[in-house]
């Protein structure tokens, strides 16, 4: 019966961005800007209401997809899935900035079936025998989410950056490294690689448990699809922005959702 | 006869058109329980901030494979501007970190460090970042070249002292 929750509860985080306010998923590197070849970072990863405190849910390491600045993949190393977070850690002995990301796409589904509610999650290939002959009322979903974070050693820059063409993408016109309180941080979004205009941004600094309020900073996509936020303490920020459109790569999904999210760190001065 | 005495003059006095700076920074005496010498960092900025010229960099440079470069961004400002782009050891400017006291540095107009500076207005910034201990900036204003010489100063509160500042046309 718990697991079920928990099934259940995973699923409305995952797939509902938007929805499941409460529930944020985020990745924490332990240094972004740092220096030294031999330099290494740990990230913990995971769902919770409380920035960042890992108390829901661990990230599915599985997701992860981390790129070095010279464009290649990276593996993690130490990788390790807990009750309530996931970790792993990374050397980053190249200069420039590493781009960590945990990308799922996918479907979902709700259905009918004897009288009673279900739900399905998986992949694509996964639909045709995901659902059970005899289910009515079939209702399927496509999701697309990126949660990301950035480290960099030495010079922020790179190819880690560069977008896929897929999903939403956080695009770089201030180096997300280079963050500094009451600087303004300039960023673009892209949606399948072309500019996402007007579409809301939100900024939450973390530490949210020392304080009453979510202090949530907010602002719009221009139409080239750029934000920006002057961030005004130091500390680490989540950003989020998601949108719902029909642009589905499987016939049976009506619906599209797409949601970024990145862990931003913001130094003093 | 009469031309020797111009010419001896002139030889004489040929160091001093070259301009110097002349800067004495004080690491204070801290009773804390567990100490390390601060990394240090001293460089020039012009007035958009950025790096014309970097004087001095005091890092832990004996620690094994590199470990001493794993600390250099704690040096946040200097590492922002300029250290993140350099390439350790730096000629002639980087060196180890160094006891409680005052150290003189000099440098001279048109040798490195210091190289020629453009006549402008500049700061000269002094940083200290110390393991387990607190970090600060400590910034002096100057117009380069000094018509006459100069004599500036800063104080600083926690990780850094006294800071002198002597110009020479």
């Amino acid at each position: 019966m718990k697991h079920a929750l928990v099934r259940v509860a995973l699923c409305a985080t995952l797939v509902l961005p938007m929805a499941a306010q409460a529930h944020k998923m985020w990745m924490v590197p332990s240094a972004t800007v740092v220096s030294g070849d031999d330099a290494w970072v740990t990230v913990d990863a995971a769902v919770s209401n409380d920035l960042y405190y890992p108390d829901h849910f661990p990230a599915q390491l599985d997701q992860l997809v981390i790129t070095a600045p010279d464009g290649s993949a990276v593996k993690a190393e130490n990788p390790s899935t807990g009750k309530y977070r996931s970790t792993f850690d990374l050397p980053v002995p190249q200069k420039g900035t590493y781009r960590i990301a945990l990308v799922n796409q996918g479907l979902f589904a709700s259905y009918e079936l004897d009288g009673k509610k279900q739900r399905w999650r998986g992949k694509a290939d996964g639909l045709k025998t995901g659902i059970p002959a005899g289910a009515s009322d079939v209702q399927v979903s496509e999701m697309a989410s990126r949660v990301e974070t950035f480290v960099t050693q030495g010079k922020p820059g790179g190819d880690a950056l560069k977008p896929t063409g897929k999903g939403l993408e956080l695009v770089p016109v201030t180096q997300p490294n280079d963050l500094v309180t009451g600087e303004k941080a300039t960023f673009r979004l892209l949606l399948d690689g072309k500019p996402a205009p007007n579409l809301k941004v939100v900024a939450i600094a973390g530490a949210t448990r020392y304080r009453d309020s979510q202090d949530d900073m907010d602002t719009i996509t221009d139409g080239d699809g750029t934000f920006a936020f002057t961030f005004p303490k130091a500390g680490m920020y989540w950003v989020n922005a998601s949108t719902e459109d029909g642009k589905t790569s499987v016939k049976e999904a009506k619906r599209r959702r797409v949601a970024y999210t990145a862990t931003l760190e913001v130094l003093p001065e | 006869m009469r031309r020797f005495p111009f010419f001896a003059l002139a030889l004489i006095s040929a160091p001093a058109f070259s301009a110097d700076m002349s800067l004495t920074v004080e690491i204070p005496t801290l009773k804390v329980a567990e100490y390390h010498r601060p990394y240090v960092a001293v460089w020039i900025e012009r007035e958009d901030h950025s790096v014309a010229a970097n004087l001095a960099v005091w890092y832990d440079v004996k620690k094994a494979d590199g470990e001493g470069t794993k600390w250099l961004k704690d040096m946040r400002q200097w590492w922002r501007r300029s250290g993140r782009e350099q390439t350790m050891p730096i000629d002639g400017v980087s060196g180890a970190t160094r006891p409680a006291g005052q150290h003189r540095l000099r440098f001279t107009d048109g040798k490195p460090p210091l190289g020629t500076l453009a006549p402008g207005h500049y700061e000269l910034v002094v940083e200290a970042a110390r393991e387990v201990g607190g970090r600060e900036t400590q910034r002096i204003a100057f117009d380069w070249p000094a018509k006459a010489p100069v004599h500036l100063g800063a104080k600083g509160e926690q990780e850094l002292g006294q800071i002198d500042l002597d110009l020479n046309p």
